[in-house]
């Protein structure tokens, strides 16, 4: 009888696997140390101590301070949090906010409610490669704009922003800078100074962490307020029992992250681009999204010409393969992906892309496996492609 | 999300291809929307039809509610294949999640598209065949799910 294929993950952008060594710090903060943070007794105490040592080991890893972390639900919670809250205190100031076109829900139907409640936000565009253009936001900065928000990796092609470059211009207009580091942080090196960031929300799952945990830096002097009233919780500003077992899984994971960040990078960059390279040799009509060089060292994102992402989904499921796609099919809507429109693809070639998000595990083999099957898979949706089949006798004549 | 008859029309697309010299072929759907349908249809002099293929760019639904239009076509009259509507794909496959049931009216206008296709050739009129639209996407896109 055949071998059972494995299963190979090809989609850490969306979530990851827990480390084992992340589980075995968690577990004991269940069963044995579960006392509330919140108590004057010694076994809360406990409790207390590890929360301040996951919250070190994450400031550390960023070049803030302990006291600048705060530990949240997630990513979404600490995006909403990041710019509702500045939206309402620097709202004296004035209501505009700056933002891009390819920034995760979360940022963007946030500011699509913030405009609902009278603010006017700027979306920039991105070059074709999905970097943000400075100069349009250098011309977007008004007297009266207060927040400046824009993600410091992409999460669908892994572009990698100009940061630094949009920290400073924030810095010398005066204006608040935040930015979502979901898929950066934990991948690539990030200091909050050097880069000028005010705020930065980050998610546990992303990095070999837990689900349900995430933490919103907010620089001292930032002066946000509460978004979940109540206790008092991380300095009065996210009432809420701490989640102590995922605080301490994410200070793990964000250690285990640090602990071997470059070599896992130099890992999977060569993976990586092993990968665009056999695919585009061997694969005809197809490209990469995202910039070639400042990416994600785990991110591959393709455009397969004449095919439609979900149908390519579900036959690389059927071959084992975990993937995503900026297809409509796969976003709920008719639409592509916001992200491959604003690169300037048009719908029917973003209908076809393919996101293979690298991880720890992910070995040349489990590579080269997902080549053949995508080679063969594409092949096969060509066939049947009314598209294909105008596109060849197109050529013909 | 998808039904088990879906998964087996999509994994087995039953009568993929193309005829050539076909009696009507018709291409509905477009690219912007992410589905776009072509079916072939041979027809003989007794106006049955003996044959069909299709062709589908599209999502798992798009393909699979081609696969079972043309199964339920086939070897069926032109009046018969009229009333393929939409809704008797979807049965047919169990079901469709809410946000693919315009593959279903796709399908469906992809056998008109077809049956107008042979009705021109031939100098004929399909009694009850309206001139369909090419274009079943667009305002598909209107509807709030």
């Amino acid at each position: 009888m055949e071998k059972e294929q494995k299963m190979i993950y090809l989609d850490n952008a969306a979530t990851t696997k827990t480390a084992p060594e992340v589980v075995e710090a968690m577990l004991p903060y269940f069963t044995e140390f579960y006392g509330n943070a919140s108590t004057v007794y010694e076994f809360g105490a406990k409790s207390k101590g590890a929360i301040s040592q996951a919250r070190e080991q994450i400031a550390g890893a960023i070049g803030a301070k302990g006291n600048e972390i705060y530990f949240t639900a997630g990513g979404s919670e600490s995006d909403n949090w990041a710019i509702k809250a500045a939206a309402e205190a620097y709202r004296g100031k004035g209501n505009h906010i700056i933002t891009s076109k390819i920034e995760h829900h979360a940022v963007l139907h946030t500011c699509q409610w913030l405009e609902q409640q009278g603010f006017e936000v700027t979306y920039l565009d991105v070059d074709e490669f999905g970097v943000v253009k400075l100069d349009e936001l250098k011309k977007a900065i008004r007297p009266t704009t207060i927040l400046i928000t824009v993600m410091f990796a992409n999460n669908e092609i892994g572009t990698i922003e100009p940061i630094a470059e949009i920290g400073r211009l924030a810095r010398e207009h005066g204006v608040l800078f935040h930015t979502d580091a979901v898929q950066a942080f934990g991948q690539v090196p990030i200091d909050v100074d050097a880069c000028n960031i005010d705020m930065m929300s980050a998610s546990g799952h992303k990095l070999n962490g837990p689900k349900g945990i995430g933490f919103l830096y907010i620089r001292k002097g930032v002066k946000i307020r509460s978004f979940l009233h109540g206790g008092a919780q991380e300095r009065r500003r996210r009432a809420g029992t701490e989640n102590v077992p995922g605080i301490v899984g994410f200070g793990k994971a964000t250690e285990l992250a640090l602990a071997d960040m470059e070599g896992r990078a130099a890992r999977e960059r060569e993976l990586r681009d092993y990968m665009i390279g056999r695919v585009l040799k061997e694969i005809p009509y197809t490209r990469v999204n995202g910039h070639r060089t400042e990416r994600l060292p785990n991110n591959v994102n393709l455009c397969f010409q004449f095919v439609e992402g979900e149908s390519l989904l579900i036959m690389l499921d059927m071959k084992k393969i975990c993937a995503s796609s900026g297809s409509a099919c796969t976003s709920g809507s008719l639409d592509p992906s916001h992200v491959l429109l604003a690169i300037g693809l048009p719908h029917e070639i973003a209908h076809g892309s393919l996101r293979l998000t690298l991880g720890a595990d992910t070995t040349k083999e489990d590579i080269d496996y997902t080549i053949d099957a995508i080679k063969e898979t594409v092949a096969q949706l060509r066939k049947m492609s009314p598209l294909y089949e105008d596109y060849l006798k197109a050529g013909k004549q | 999300m998808y039904s088990e008859k879906v998964m087996d029309h999509f994994k087995n697309p039953r009568n993929v291809g193309e005829i050539e010299n076909a009696s009507g072929v018709g291409t509905v759907g477009n690219a912007k929307c992410g589905d776009i349908m072509r079916i072939f249809l041979d027809i003989d002099d007794n106006g049955i039809i003996q044959d069909v293929k299709f062709k589908t760019f599209g999502c798992g639904a798009a393909v699979a509610t081609s696969s079972m239009a043309t199964e339920l076509v086939k070897g069926k009259s032109i009046q018969e294949a009229l009333q393929v509507t939409n809704k008797a794909v979807m049965e047919a496959l169990d079901g469709l999640p809410p946000v693919k049931v315009h593959c279903s009216l796709l399908a469906e206008e992809a056998i008109h598209a077809a049956l107008w296709d042979y009705a021109e050739k031939n100098g004929i009129q399909i009694e009850g065949l309206e001139k369909p639209k090419s274009d079943i996407g667009e305002e598909e896109e209107e509807e709030d799910y």
